[in-house]
């Protein structure tokens, strides 16, 4: 981002802001107190070990699921309180990439790119062919619109859902592993993506993912979820030299993907035997 | 409305047929007793327009559009395409339950008059190659016994029962948790519901008709 867009996206004020959001399944806390901020232009990438709450974080912003407590501001409105024609409105601002494409089934690639346009714009349907056939180009998958979603790869329904989240030009993008399953040239050819995105067109993009060198490639800030004691909660937040350098050891474990550190690759024989039999052998105390 | 509709007309004229058939059969028996089988025609109309046409219309309709209806909106709310197409501000129900619940509404009554026609057909048959009644015979009987409120009555029947299969199976399809299994449980779920609402349904409305009478 440069220097001035840096500081009109300040004076602008965040455009997500989420602040101590907390979600409960049943005793389970999936999400514990996350807040953060995201400005007009940024790439936020939010990490985190399988199931720590990345995908329900993410679900949340868009309304998906409402939070046991906590405040979610989209554009500067209350997102938890909205009615859903609120939300209806407010989602025609931002697209989203879900992790399997969820495309409909029943429709071939280049409808389902077309679904949102003829939807919520009054675009000519000439024009609305057009803007398929570039969205396509963009993620590389030209010629493809007549094919089913169950006739391509699951990396190839992936890309298609990305396109169609852009599909309507949106100021906000969140994606869901993104390119998770991609061969390393897709990978890269979609994070360049995110990067005009978000540079030459100043859309802003809130990703979740497990790829490090992708993270690091496009991030302009990132968030770290904690796993076992600390799960669902925000144990790192920052540029992506400051979470390189961050003190924290599960940061480091996770970002250099090592098997063994805070997050135990095995546990002692004492914790073994009292998660096995839910107890301690020779106090005889139920756990 | 295609697929709910056209594709259920050879189902629908077999089921028919056959019950046509059986119905004057059974009633040729018994009427043969009294001598009196020149009012088997009356029997298979009146009994085809008021009550078996639209139950087993709806049986059929239940059997392979309401289970389908179900399947399908599961299958889409199990891979996410609900929830994609409510961020993409595309309500699900206006897009998705809508077309089915209208094609529904529309063809379960066009194929409860088109059954019962092809049940006469059947009965016909009996009457003609087994009871050697001639055909200006038994269509006279007909017209002579039914008269348009048995038609009415079976019409408005369908018409509910139209109301309450759409509106089951889309319920359940929408419903639908957990997997390839929660798909399977609610279309299961919604095929039983739908056939005993129909017939409860039937029921209160067979008894609403005799006392309006």
């Amino acid at each position: 981002m440069t220097v001035d867009a840096k500081e009109v996206a300040a004076k602008e004020g965040p455009i997500i802001e989420v602040t101590d959001l907390v979600r409960k399944f049943g005793d389970r806390t999936v999400l514990n107190g996350v807040s953060l901020k995201v400005y007009r232009g940024e790439t936020i990438i939010i990490m985190g070990g399988s199931g720590c709450g990345k995908s329900t974080l993410l679900r949340h912003i868009i309304g998906s699921l409402k939070p046991t407590s906590g405040s979610i501001k989209m554009f500067g409105e209350e997102v938890t309180t909205m009615t859903p024609p609120q939300l209806e409105k407010l989602r025609l601002r931002f697209g989203m990439n879900f992790q399997f494409g969820a495309l409909m089934q029943s429709m071939t690639v280049g409808e389902n790119v077309a679904l949102p346009l003829l939807e919520n714009s009054r675009v000519d349907p000439d024009i609305v062919d057009l803007v398929v056939k570039m969205k396509l180009e963009l993620v590389g998958l030209t010629g493809f619109e007549n094919l089913k979603p169950s006739e391509i790869s699951g990396g190839m329904r992936k890309r298609v859902g990305l396109a169609r989240a852009v599909a309507m030009d949106p100021e906000l993008l969140f994606s869901d592993e993104p390119t998770s399953g991609l061969d390393p040239i897709m990978t890269a050819v979609i994070d360049q993506l995110t990067i005009d995105l978000t540079q030459k067109l100043h859309m802003t993009a809130v990703i979740v993912t497990h790829d490090m060198v992708s993270a690091f490639r496009i991030g302009s800030r990132m968030l770290v979820l904690g796993a076992g004691k600390r799960a669902g909660v925000v144990i790192a937040w920052g540029t992506p030299d400051e979470i390189r350098d961050h003190p924290d050891p599960e940061v480091q474990q996770f970002i250099k993907g090592e098997p063994d550190g805070p997050v135990p690759l095995k546990l002692s024989p004492e914790d073994y035997i009292i998660r096995l039999l839910g107890h301690d052998r020779d106090k005889g105390l139920t756990y | 409305m295609v697929r709910i509709g056209v594709q259920a007309v050879p189902m629908t004229a077999l089921t028919s047929f056959s019950i046509g058939l059986t119905l004057a059969m059974q009633a040729a028996q018994e009427l043969s007793k009294m001598g009196a089988t020149v009012y088997v025609p009356d029997l298979v109309s009146i009994s085809l327009l008021r009550e078996l046409g639209p139950l087993l219309v709806g049986v059929v309709v239940i059997g392979r559009s309401g289970s389908a209806v179900t399947a399908e909106l599961g299958t889409m709310k199990v891979s996410e395409e609900i929830e994609a197409l409510e961020v993409m501000s595309i309500n699900p129900v206006r897009f998705l339950v809508l077309p089915r619940f209208v094609a529904i509404m529309v063809m379960l009554p066009v194929l409860t008059i088109f059954g019962s026609y092809i049940g006469f057909v059947g009965g016909w048959s009996i009457c003609h190659f087994a009871l050697g009644m001639n055909t200006s015979g038994f269509i006279s009987r007909i017209i002579a016994s039914a008269d348009p409120m048995d038609l009415y009555s079976g019409v408005v029947k369908s018409i509910v029962f139209a109301w309450l299969i759409g509106t089951i199976s889309c319920q359940k399809g929408l419903s639908v948790k957990g997997g390839a299994e929660g798909v399977g449980r609610s279309t299961t779920g919604s095929v039983v519901t739908s056939i005993i609402s129909m017939l409860v349904a039937n029921a209160i409305l067979t008894a609403s008709f005799f006392f309006i009478e």
